[in-house]
Formats: C-alpha cells, sequence, structure tokens
C-alpha cells in the first residue's frame, strides 16, 4: 500500500493512494459541506459543494471524488469556495418549498446545518415556491417533494444496497423528481421491501415515517456504514 | 449530348418541395436525362435548388445552378416537367434543357466560389441512397488503401501531423485522442460517432448525414482500424428522420458489398455499425451523457475522468469523434497533409442574411468574408449587429470584430467559441438581451438536472433576464445576473452547465448597453 503526502489549508496529510480528496481532508479534521455523498453509496458529484481549489489547475475539483495525489496543494475554503457555496444552498432553498418550522427534520436536517455553516441567513435570489406534492401511499412512509434536493441517496440506497431499486429520477431540469416505480404512487410498487434505507438516508425531511411529527426525524446514515461494511468484511457481530 | 439534373432531397429543399420536382421530372426524362435526388446543393435560401450538367463529350460538363424553383405549385411544376418532356422528345432540339421557370444562380458567386469542399465534395454530386456512386465517386478507397497497408500508427500519425481537431465544438485534437484509445489495453474497443447536432441553427451534420453517409461510414472504418475497434455506433437525434433513414440504407448496402462487417475488403479488419436514436435530450450530446444513453440508461453526464478513451459505452476504450471530424478523414487520407494544409470547417450560414445554406471554407476565413461576401450581408437597409457562434455553448461576435478569422484560437479569445458551426446572424433590430435570453431558456429546458448549478442556476437565471426584458430590473439584478452566470460556469458538473452563461457574459461584454438600457428608471435597488 503506497502513501500520498499532500498539503491540504496549509495542513500536511498523509493518506493511502486511491483515497479521495474529501477523505484526506476529513482524516486531518478539515470539514468540507457535503451534501450528494454519502459514504457506503457510489459518488455522483452532483451537489457540488464540495469543490475544491487546486494549485495548478484552474478547474475546481469536486473532493468527493478526486483522487488525491502526491505534493497536490488543496484549498478548501477561500473566499470563492465560500460564495459558491453559499450559492449553492440558495438554489436548493429557493427551488423546494423548504419550511423548517413545521418539517419532521428540523433539527436534524443536514440542509438546514449546510445553510447554517455556509452562513446562509436569507437568499438573495427569490424563492420560487414550485407547485410540489406529498405522496402518503406508503402504509409506514411518506415522501414530501417539496422538501427533496434530489441528492439521489435513496436512488442509490435502494439500488446499491437494499437491490430492489423502487426510486429512480424521473423528468429533467426543473422538473427533475424522484420517481417510485415507473412513476406510481410508493405504495403501489411491489418492489418495496419496506425497508425503510431511502428514510435513513435521506438528507432533509422529504422521506419520513409516517408517524413522525415536527422536529421528529432522527435519520442514521451510520446504520448504513455499519451494513456495508459488515457486508463488505464479512463481519456480523461488532 | 446528354443532361444530368440534380435536385436537391435534403431537409431544407426537401420542406419546399425538392422531393416532388424530383419525382416530376424523373417521370419525363428521356433516355439521354438523367434526374437524381442529391444531397445539399448549398444556398437553402434559394431552394428548392436544380443542378443541370451538361455533357457535350468533349471539355468539361457544363454546371448550371437554378433556385426558387415552383415546386409547391403543381400547375407550375406540371408545366416545368411539359417543358423537359418536349425538349426530351425532339432529338434535335437546337440548346439544351432549360427550366422555363425558376432563377439562375451564379456559380462565380463567392458563395460557391470561396468555398473549399473537403468533407461536402461529393455531397450535392453524388445520389446518396446509392452506394454505386459513392463508390464511383471514389468512396471506400481511403479504406481500402489503410488496410491494404495495415499501419494504424501511421494513419494515426498522419492525423496527428494534419493538427486536424473535433469539429464538435471543444477543439480536442483528433490526433492525440486516436493514440490514446489506440494505447488503451483490450481487445475490444469502441469508435463512436456523435450526430447529435443539437445546437440552434445548426445543420451542418444533418447535411453530411443526408447527402454523403458513405463518407462517414469510411471515416468512422478508418478510425476503428486505426484504434482498434471492431464496434461502432452513429447517436443521431431522432429529430433527423431522412438522416436516419439515409443512414440505415448506407449501413445496409456497406455491408452487403462488404464495407462493413468481417473481412472488411479481403482483410483481416472486422467492423460493425450500430446505429442508435436519442430521445430529444440535447444533453446527450454531452459525451458521457451520450455514452450512458447508447447503454439505454438515462442520458445524465458523468463526471471527467475517467474519459470515454479509457471507460467508455460498456466500460470499453471508446473514441468519440463527431460527423465533420470523421468525415474529414476520408480527404486528408486522400490530399496528405501538406495538400489538406489547415482543413476547412463547414458552416450553416442562418438569421438576417441574405443567402443561407451550408457552406465549407478554409480554416481561417475571415468572418466579414463568411457573412458578408459570401453570405450577402443583412438584408436592405439593415446592418449587421452580431454573429453568433457555437450555439447555447458560445457567444456573440460584434460587427465591428467581422475581420477575425475563424479559428478555435481567436473566436475564444472573443468570449465564444468555434463551435460545431451554426453561424446566425443578427441585424440591428435585434435585442442582445433577448438572444441570450433564448439560449437562457434553451439551457433551462435542456439541464438534465443532476447537479444542482445548472438544474437550478439555469432557472435563476432564465428569470433574470425575463425580469430586465419586462423591464422591472434594477442595477443590483444585473450584477446579481453577472455573479450567477460564473458561479453557474465555474461550478457545473458537464459542459451544458459550464457554458449555459456563455451567450448571456458575451453580450454583456459586447452589448452592455441593451442591457443598461432595458433596466427600470423606477425599480429600486
Amino acid at each position: 500500500m503506497s502513501v500520498c503526502t499532500l498539503r491540504i489549508d496549509e495542513r500536511d496529510v498523509a493518506i493511502e493512494a486511491g483515497s479521495t480528496l474529501l477523505q484526506a481532508a476529513r482524516e486531518a479534521g478539515i470539514a468540507i459541506p457535503t451534501l450528494c455523498v454519502l459514504e457506503g453509496l457510489s459518488p455522483v458529484a452532483a451537489c457540488r459543494l464540495c469543490l475544491v481549489e487546486v494549485s495548478g489547475s484552474e478547474k475546481l475539483l469536486p473532493a468527493c471524488i478526486t483522487p488525491v495525489q502526491e505534493g497536490m496543494q488543496v484549498h478548501t475554503a477561500t473566499p470563492r469556495l465560500q460564495e459558491i457555496r453559499r450559492t449553492v444552498i440558495e438554489l436548493l432553498f429557493t427551488e423546494g418549498n423548504h419550511v423548517c418550522a413545521i418539517c419532521v427534520a428540523n433539527g436534524h436536517c443536514e440542509l438546514q446545518d449546510l445553510a447554517v455553516e455556509v452562513g446562509m441567513d436569507h437568499s438573495r435570489l427569490p424563492y420560487r415556491f414550485p407547485d410540489r406534492h406529498v405522496d402518503l401511499s406508503h402504509p409506514l412512509f411518506g415522501l414530501d417533494h417539496n422538501r427533496c434536493v434530489l441528492c439521489t441517496r435513496c436512488v442509490r440506497v435502494c439500488d446499491e444496497v437494499e437491490g430492489a431499486h423502487v426510486w429512480d429520477v424521473g423528468w429533467r431540469g426543473e422538473h427533475c423528481r424522484i420517481i417510485a416505480g415507473l412513476d406510481e404512487p410508493w405504495g403501489a410498487v411491489d418492489a418495496c421491501t419496506h425497508c425503510g434505507k431511502c428514510v435513513e438516508v435521506c438528507p432533509t425531511g422529504a422521506l419520513f415515517h409516517k408517524g413522525d411529527t415536527s422536529e421528529e426525524k432522527h435519520s442514521d446514515p451510520g446504520r448504513l456504514q455499519a451494513l456495508v461494511h459488515a457486508r463488505h468484511h464479512r463481519q456480523w457481530t461488532p | 449530348m446528354s443532361l444530368c439534373l440534380r435536385v436537391c432531397t435534403a431537409a431544407s429543399c426537401r420542406s419546399r418541395g425538392g422531393e416532388d420536382l424530383r419525382q416530376a421530372l424523373a417521370a419525363v426524362a428521356g433516355s439521354s436525362t438523367v434526374v437524381k435526388g442529391v444531397g445539399c446543393l448549398g444556398p437553402c435560401s434559394e431552394g428548392p435548388l436544380l443542378e443541370l450538367e451538361t455533357a457535350s463529350g468533349v471539355g468539361h460538363p457544363e454546371r448550371q445552378l437554378f433556385g426558387n424553383l415552383p415546386a409547391s405549385d403543381p400547375a407550375a411544376l406540371a408545366a416545368l416537367a411539359r417543358s423537359l418532356r418536349a425538349c426530351a422528345e425532339n432529338p434535335k432540339a437546337p440548346a439544351p434543357w432549360q427550366p422555363p421557370a425558376g432563377q439562375a444562380l451564379d456559380l462565380n458567386h463567392p458563395f460557391f466560389r470561396l468555398q473549399r469542399r473537403l468533407v461536402l465534395k461529393h455531397c450535392g454530386r453524388i445520389d446518396p441512397e446509392s452506394i454505386t456512386e459513392a463508390l464511383a465517386a471514389g468512396i471506400y478507397q481511403q479504406l481500402q488503401r489503410v488496410l491494404e497497408a495495415n499501419d494504424p500508427a501511421a494513419v494515426i500519425e498522419l492525423v496527428r501531423r494534419s493538427g486536424l481537431r473535433g469539429r464538435g465544438g471543444a477543439g480536442y485534437p483528433t490526433g492525440l485522442k486516436w493514440a490514446t484509445v489506440a494505447k488503451m489495453p483490450g481487445h475490444e474497443k469502441v469508435v463512436v460517432c456523435n450526430a447529435d447536432e443539437g445546437d440552434p441553427g445548426a445543420f451542418m451534420d444533418r447535411t453530411v448525414l443526408e447527402g454523403d453517409p458513405h463518407t462517414l461510414l469510411e471515416g468512422m472504418a478508418i478510425a476503428a482500424h486505426a484504434v482498434g475497434a471492431s464496434r461502432g455506433f452513429i447517436y443521431v437525434r431522432a429529430e433527423y428522420p431522412l438522416a436516419i433513414a439515409r443512414l440505415r440504407q448506407a449501413i445496409h448496402q456497406a455491408e452487403q458489398q462488404g464495407w462493413l462487417g468481417t473481412a472488411i475488403a479481403g482483410s483481416r479488419f472486422n467492423f460493425e455499425i450500430a446505429l442508435r436514436v436519442g430521445a430529444g435530450a440535447y444533453v446527450c450530446g454531452e459525451e458521457t451523457a451520450l455514452i450512458q444513453s447508447i447503454e439505454g440508461k438515462r442520458g445524465m453526464p458523468r463526471p471527467r475522468p475517467p474519459y470515454p478513451a479509457e471507460q467508455g459505452v460498456f466500460g470499453l476504450p471508446t473514441l468519440i469523434n463527431n460527423v465533420e471530424t470523421f468525415a474529414n478523414v476520408p480527404a486528408l487520407l486522400r490530399l496528405g497533409v501538406e495538400a489538406y494544409g489547415g482543413g476547412t470547417k463547414v458552416f450553416s450560414l442562418t438569421g438576417d442574411v441574405l443567402r443561407t445554406g451550408v457552406i465549407e471554407v478554409p480554416m481561417g476565413t475571415n468572418l466579414r468574408t463568411i457573412v458578408e461576401t459570401m453570405g450577402g450581408g443583412a438584408p436592405q437597409g439593415r446592418t449587421i449587429k452580431a454573429v453568433q457562434t457555437g450555439g447555447p455553448s458560445g457567444g456573440c461576435v460584434p460587427a465591428q470584430q467581422l475581420d477575425t478569422p475563424v479559428t478555435y484560437e481567436s473566436l475564444q479569445a472573443l468570449g465564444t467559441i468555434m463551435g460545431s458551426g451554426g453561424m446566425v446572424v443578427m441585424d440591428d433590430t435585434t435585442n442582445m438581451v433577448d438572444i441570450a435570453r433564448f439560449f437562457m431558456a434553451f439551457s433551462r429546458e435542456e439541464s438534465c438536472g443532476k447537479c444542482v448549478p445548472c438544474r437550478a442556476g439555469t432557472v435563476q437565471l432564465d428569470n433574470l433576464l425575463c425580469r430586465i426584458l419586462e423591464r422591472r430590473a434594477n442595477p443590483a439584478d444585473l450584477e446579481q445576473l453577472e455573479s450567477l452566470c460564473v458561479m453557474v460556469m465555474d461550478t457545473s458538473l458537464c459542459g451544458l452547465g459550464q457554458s449555459a452563461p456563455k451567450p448571456v457574459l458575451s453580450t454583456l461584454r459586447h452589448f452592455r448597453g441593451d442591457y443598461l438600457a432595458m433596466l427600470s428608471p423606477e425599480a429600486t435597488p
């Protein structure tokens, strides 16, 4: 196993070759905001929050998929990046209908945490108030499209970990939404095993347990990571 | 004395009755008259077009071009056919037939004279539905030569030395791309032709596909031999039904005649081409999305690296070039590097210009030459304001900079790109904010929705531009427009989002006055 040494925000880091910049930063205790990426699922580099500057590269690179290289000089929190992250969060807030006060995930929401982290106390862009629906056809869970940020964690966890592939992305651009089966009501999709993994990995209150009311949803992506780790290493006892 | 009548049956002339014209003339043609449908003859604005070639047995055949033939009027069409029949039935006619209606076009006009036709050499000359004509015109000879020499490295070296760059827009060196795919390990490789021409105002690739599909197949086969691929795909957009039909037919004919399939031309080289028809997504012209679509998945881009050369269709090393790039290859091999020179670029000239159509000019021709000398400039009483190149990924060149030569570098310096070859001329009645908004609405509609800046950013940008057009915007809105443009450009995942703000930034750079004039005097910041 070879090791790469690189410099992230003036801090020297040594890490296994093949790791990503995000892993290296986390190992060094440097927090880079992320949303779509989740350990245990394949990365899609879609939210663009983890973009970092690398000396010698004009392009901004997504830390979640960029492999470390020997001698890399990485900057994760320049004013330019901070501005970008705030704008990404503003774009997400204005694109949906995010009303924290009445949300099941209030207080435990990754989007809410990110807004605090990037200092978005208000949006400079106008809210779009889209007309979105709520799917309550499933006996155990609900899907509120108003709160969906299209991170596709649910799509990936259902396909890659549960193997049921209930979820997909339908339509395109601003009309994109998460669809169950062939755009059927969630409850009508036989493939769903009712495992609830999608609810566990959802960063917001878009997917929720039906019994939950405001502030009651506590997601635990750690359980997914434990499962993936156990399967990978065939270690089923802690 | 024999007469050959070539009727343009490509999309533009066909929409003006070109096919009716061909049928009416073919029905009455005598034994000494050949009537055939051909691909694009060039000046689409003058369609439907008819070319007359008179061969008297001595000297060069004489060519004449006629435009604006009365093909959509049944009575006039019948009169035209009667005149041809009368001429054909009278062997002692004093002069060859001339259409009694329509308008003779001067073939010495700069529109024709300043062209250099390498890619379009056979387009408008041969019947695209006949492989016999293609073979007689010399198509597939370069493939045969390449197979006989059996030296792929030499072909790649030739392409590299020619300096040929991708004609799809980005301008990546073709030889380097070929060499990379050739060097990839593995026995199975793929060659893909990107025929998903989606830029508004671009129809160069359609012209090649409809007018000379065999040259494309030859170019692809040569590329496949060079990089060691045995499978090929042509990804063509569904909006080109005629191109799809002609490609299908050409592939079938080439298979029948042994120019595609196994043991091509008696060699050990096998290459088969499958057609994939798009489903109306502009983003599928982006190579990683195109690959996903070929694989039968949702056409969404993925981050690069890995590049298609490493991991393309079904994970195999894949060479992707666009139609025009492949169509350049037979000409390059025929001429050699020296005679090929700087090569050419095919443009579809359209918009507020007297003569629109498809032209092929030497690389480095001035924009002014193309737009004013060849295209005849703006319509009477108006002046050119700007020329838009590169579609939604490009920008506008203002009239005062029309003396710029058309090269990858010079256009980039002006904040636009060569692009695939769409060239839209705009006159002084054009509001550039309107243009910027048109392209932004296009990108908004075509965004796949995967990454946040493109999915949500294009909507916000489009809304801001509408606000300006409605005269409800203030200077702060303009500032926000600019900074959001830069953000979307810097952070989007694929080329679509990265270049979506370019028409805005380019018009802001050259025509800021148009924006300022539309700001509301009352709006408070």
